[in-house]
Formats: structure tokens, C-alpha cells, sequence
């Protein structure tokens, strides 16, 4: 391991100990997306991998991915839930080539080796051979060729899978920010709306670094900032775990009336712009804390949302060191009257790629990304709230991404 | 058999075709401030991925249900949205007038949309279906209700400008 670790790592300078200057060869050297790979996605890391309400009945499934690994979620007939690697043990085909469904079994297309619900090899064609003849070895073991199981836990509906034998279980890995925040919106069954797929040209950790961002929301979504969705003005937290893996950022509608002045010197908050139809920010409370907007990113690969009542888990895939996909999947509660489903299914114009305030995510990670292709020495700087990884009460802080950007030297290896 | 000579269906479907390709036009030349007045007042525009549509499911990219929003999805991506110069070309292909039902006519069509950005590349962005339902107005035939059902349900970077 070593060996892989030193070279690839050695040729990047961070010239602070922290995480508040990042050398941008982070994210674009191939070695450290390998690197990361290993460490991160198949290291001692929980990976969001489906909601439970994606695979409720026995037989239901979801192919997906821990990392870049394919990997299927599957519910067995005791109600159990399970991950493996979406590659068959014969000779590795994928056995599961369909995005979701229901089967009794996984059954590969090739050879057809069949799987039960858990990851069991429970049949194989020709075993014993045709009229005497061919036929696996005499010492061949079923119970030994089965799919590469992960272990796989789920907190309050959301489901995790990992590679590591060592890593914490998942309640500990979360912590009690999380806990508590996954809590409060998933306190009701949830009915899964529907999913939107965006494919970004830009390493991931820049969406890490964007989730963790609430200095950019209310300057760069001017959307958000007009109807004052998102002001950095309004009451709000910037908040990390323990370990500083995981923030949050919350905020609260309608408590900047009045002292929105410090737009001044910014090209947002146009006060001109105003809706032919307003109907699209019509809403309803879904919490009675006053809390309109969460945005919570679970390490390494996870956002659960709530912008005003758009609720939502955003699942991380990279897909090479300049690629990654973000799927949305958008939830309502599942005791929602009609009223309230209208609300959402008109809201949800503010999410997603096409999203009236979130589409711009993607375009900023793009442009950062194009830029530093050289000069992988020199760095970011990230200082906006005392250069320090630190939790603040409102929103004109980066905090959380130096946070994000120490855990991230610390499971890499990299020496402080 | 057939009475060709009683077949009138042509007028139909040159008007339908011309709405069409006044819709496409308008978008691909960048004249996004006329796309709206191309339906009534009391609308529906949703744009739908293909794997949410087969499920039933409603989670849609746009989800407008009047030429109110519509107007505001354009005067957004003209003053508050922001992203990287495109244009857009739609192939429109396939134009089936499948009748007419209580006044409104059913036409389902297939488009393909290139995405230029400005770099010079020309790309296919998004290939799918339009089901309309087109309505007589005094100013002519105008959409009541456009839904978009995408087959590219993986969406590069952002979708801005309508399909
Ligand atoms: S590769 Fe799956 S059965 Fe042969
Ligand atoms: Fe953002």
C-alpha cells in the first residue's frame, strides 16, 4: 500500500497545514482518484447507497455505485436488505443490467450462474456436465463463489454500504449532527417522486467543496437570493460533525427583512425581477421550527436536502477524475393530501439540473475544473470566516470546507 | 376501400407542423420572449425524464402550469440564471396527428436537440418525444399542453434553455 501511496502523494504541496489552501492537483491527477478509490470509497467510509423506500417489497433492487464500483441494493424475502458487486463470480459479467426492478432471483445473462436475494450463488448450469461429459471440478464449493458482499446498515430509511470490515457502525460513522438531522426529515414515511441524473465534467470533491459553501449560495444562485429563498443575511448555521466529515447549513425565510443592505456591493438581489407567477414559491411548512432550508452533506458521497418544501437525497458518483454524476432523488411524505403534492411537484422547479436555483452548481464546478488543469502546485484559498475549520452562526463562513478538506488529508495520509 | 379523394386531413396537419416548427424556431434562433405567447394562457409545460414518466412517477426537470411561468423560466435564464453560452438545434421528426378530442388535437413527435457550446462542438444534448395537445385560438393554433418525456434521462451539466 505504501508503495502506491507515497509517490502519488509526495509531488503535492498543501502549503498550510490545514485545509484552507488546496493544491489543485487534488483534483485532477489520476493516482489520487485511484488513491481515493481505495481509501475513501472502499475505506472506512459509510456510502449512501438507496433510500428504503426505493426497495420495499422482497425481489426489489436498485443497481448502483460505492465509488466507481457497481454495486446492486437488494431487499431478500426476510425483509432484509443487501449489497453486492454487480459483477457475476464466473467471469465477471454484470447480473444486473437494468436500473431497478423486481426479481426472485439474479440470474447472469452469460452463463446464467444464478443468485439469491443476498448474494448466494444457488445455481450453475452444466454443474454435474452433459452425459458424463464437462462439469465443474469435483471440489467445486457454491457457498464459495458467491457475489463480493458489502456490509450494509440504514439509519432512519436512508441505506449505507461499505467495503471496510473495521469501519465504525453507521449510527457512530454519522454522529449526532447528522442523526439529528436525518431524524427531523425523515420522521414520516416517505414516497419516492421520482429521480433526476446530472452528469458534471469536474472532479467531485468540488461538488464536496460546493455543499459545504454557504458564502456562494445567496451570490452566484441569484435566483434563490431575489425571493429571498437563501440570503446570507438570514438567520442561519454552519455546522460540522465531530470529525469535520459531515456539515450542515441551515436557514431561515423572512429573517433578513429589512437588513438586506449588505447586497450593495454584490450583482445579485435584483429587485426588479419579479414573477408573472408566484405560485412556484408558494408553500406550506413541513417542520415548526422555522428552519426553511437544510443542506446536509453526509461524507463522502451524500446530500439530504430540504429547500423549502423540496426534499431530497443528492447520491455522489465519481466517475473518473473529471467526472461525476449526481442523482436526485426527490421524496414526499407518503401522508402528503393532494394540495401538498402539488406543492412539491411545482416546487421541484427549483432543484435539480434544471433547477431555477441549483442548476448553477454544476457550471460552477465545471469552470473551476477547466481552469486548473495546470499549475497542480498552486493552490485555492479558502479563508471567509478566520481561515479556520470552524462552526460559525451564520452563513458568511467556508468553514465546513476546510473541515471537509482536513478529514480528507487525514484519511488520505496525508501529513498535516 | 379508402375514398383517397375524401382524405382531408392535410390542413391539419400543415398548421400542426407549422406550430411546431414556430417552436422549435423560436428557441433555436434565441427568441425565448416569443416561446410563451406559442401557448394559452392556461397551460401545462412539463419536461419529464423518460424513467420517471414510464414509473408514473412526477418528479419532472420543468414543471410550469401557466404562460406565467413559463414567461419566468425565460426572464430567470435571461437575468438570474447563470451558465455557459449554447445554442440549441431540435430536429423534429415523426409529426403524427393522432385526432382530434374534445377539441384539442393529439400530436406526438420525436425531436433530437444538438447543443453547440462555445468552444465550436456540436453534441446531441437530449433526444425524446413531445406529446401536445394544440387548441384553435383567435391568433391560431397554440399548445395547452406540451409534455417533453427525455430518453437522455442523464442531463450534461444543467438544462437551461427549454427542449
Ligand atoms: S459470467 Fe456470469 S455466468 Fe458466466
Ligand atoms: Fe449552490
Amino acid at each position: 500500500m505504501n508503495a502506491i501511496r507515497e509517490p502519488a502523494l509526495g509531488h503535492l504541496r498543501w502549503p498550510t497545514a490545514g485545509g484552507s489552501q488546496v493544491p489543485y492537483g487534488v483534483f485532477t491527477d489520476p493516482a489520487i482518484y485511484e488513491l481515493e478509490q481505495q481509501r475513501l470509497f472502499r475505506g472506512d467510509a459509510w456510502s449512501f447507497v438507496a433510500l428504503e423506500a426505493e426497495i420495499p417489497a422482497s425481489g426489489d433492487y436498485k443497481s448502483t455505485f460505492v465509488g466507481d464500483s457497481p454495486v446492486v441494493v437488494s431487499r431478500a424475502e426476510d425483509g432484509s436488505i443487501h449489497a453486492y458487486v454487480n459483477r457475476c463470480a464466473h467471469r465477471g459479467a454484470a447480473i444486473c443490467r437494468e436500473l431497478r426492478g423486481n426479481v426472485q432471483n439474479h440470474t447472469c445473462v452469460y452463463h446464467q450462474w444464478a443468485y439469491d436475494l443476498k448474494g448466494n450463488l444457488i445455481g450453475v448450469p452444466f454443474r454435474r456436465g452433459l452425459n458424463g461429459q464437462g462439469g465443474m471440478p469435483a471440489d467445486f464449493d457454491m457457498k464459495k463463489h458467491g457475489l463480493q458482499k458489502l456490509r450494509v446498515d440504514a439509519y432512519a430509511g436512508l441505506v449505507f454500504a461499505t467495503f471496510s470490515d473495521s469501519v465504525e457502525p453507521l449510527q457512530d460513522y454519522l454522529g449526532p449532527m447528522p442523526c439529528k438531522a436525518i431524524d427531523r426529515i425523515m420522521s414520516r414515511p416517505i414516497t419516492v417522486l421520482g429521480d433526476q441524473r446530472q452528469y458534471v465534467a469536474g472532479n467531485w470533491k468540488l461538488y464536496a467543496e460546493n455543499t459545504r459553501d454557504p458564502y456562494h449560495a445567496s451570490l452566484l444562485h441569484l435566483f434563490h437570493c431575489t425571493f429571498g429563498l437563501y440570503r446570507s443575511s438570514q438567520k442561519g448555521v454552519s455546522v460540522m460533525d465531530a470529525k469535520r466529515r459531515h456539515s450542515m447549513l441551515t436557514a431561515m425565510r423572512g429573517t433578513d427583512e429589512g437588513k438586506v443592505d449588505g447586497y450593495q456591493d454584490t450583482r445579485t438581489y435584483n429587485t426588479d425581477f419579479t414573477l408573472a407567477d408566484p405560485s412556484v414559491l408558494a408553500g406550506k411548512p413541513d417542520f415548526d421550527d422555522g428552519v426553511t432550508l437544510v443542506i446536509l452533506a453526509v461524507f463522502p458521497n451524500l446530500v439530504v436536502q430540504q429547500i423549502a418544501n423540496t426534499l431530497a437525497v443528492r447520491q455522489i458518483i465519481p466517475r473518473g477524475v473529471d467526472k461525476f454524476e449526481l442523482v436526485w432523488t426527490q421524496f414526499g411524505y407518503a401522508d402528503d393530501d393532494s394540495e401538498m403534492q402539488a406543492i412539491r411537484n411545482k416546487q421541484g422547479n427549483l432543484i435539480g439540473p434544471a433547477g431555477l436555483i441549483s442548476m448553477e452548481d454544476g457550471e460552477a464546478v465545471e469552470i473551476v475544473h477547466r481552469s486548473i488543469i495546470r499549475d497542480q502546485d498552486q493552490t485555492s484559498y479558502i479563508a471567509m470566516g478566520g481561515e479556520q475549520a470552524k462552526d460559525a452562526e451564520h452563513l458568511v463562513t467556508e468553514g465546513s470546507i476546510i473541515g471537509f478538506w482536513e478529514y480528507y488529508r487525514e484519511v488520505m495520509g496525508w501529513a498535516a | 376501400m379508402l375514398d383517397l379523394s375524401a382524405l382531408v386531413p392535410v390542413d391539419l396537419h400543415y398548421q400542426v407542423s407549422k406550430l411546431l416548427s414556430d417552436y422549435v424556431e423560436c428557441i433555436d434562433d434565441d427568441r425565448l420572449e416569443e416561446w410563451p405567447q406559442l401557448f394559452v394562457e392556461d397551460c401545462l409545460y412539463q419536461v419529464i425524464a423518460r424513467e420517471n414518466a414510464d414509473r408514473g412517477l412526477p418528479t419532472s426537470a420543468m414543471y410550469c402550469d401557466s404562460r406565467g411561468m413559463l414567461r419566468d423560466r425565460v426572464v430567470a435564464l435571461r437575468h438570474a440564471n447563470i451558465y455557459a453560452k449554447h445554442y440549441y438545434r431540435h430536429v423534429l421528426s415523426n409529426v403524427n396527428v393522432k385526432g382530434v378530442q374534445d377539441g384539442e388535437v393529439l400530436v406526438q413527435s420525436n425531436y433530437v436537440v444538438l447543443q453547440t457550446l462555445v468552444e465550436g462542438d456540436t453534441k446531441v444534448f437530449n433526444a425524446g418525444k413531445y406529446l401536445d395537445r394544440i387548441v384553435a385560438t383567435p391568433d391560431g393554433l397554440r399548445f395547452k399542453r406540451k409534455v417533453v418525456v427525455f430518453d437522455t434521462y442523464r442531463i450534461p451539466n444543467l438544462l437551461v434553455t427549454p427542449l
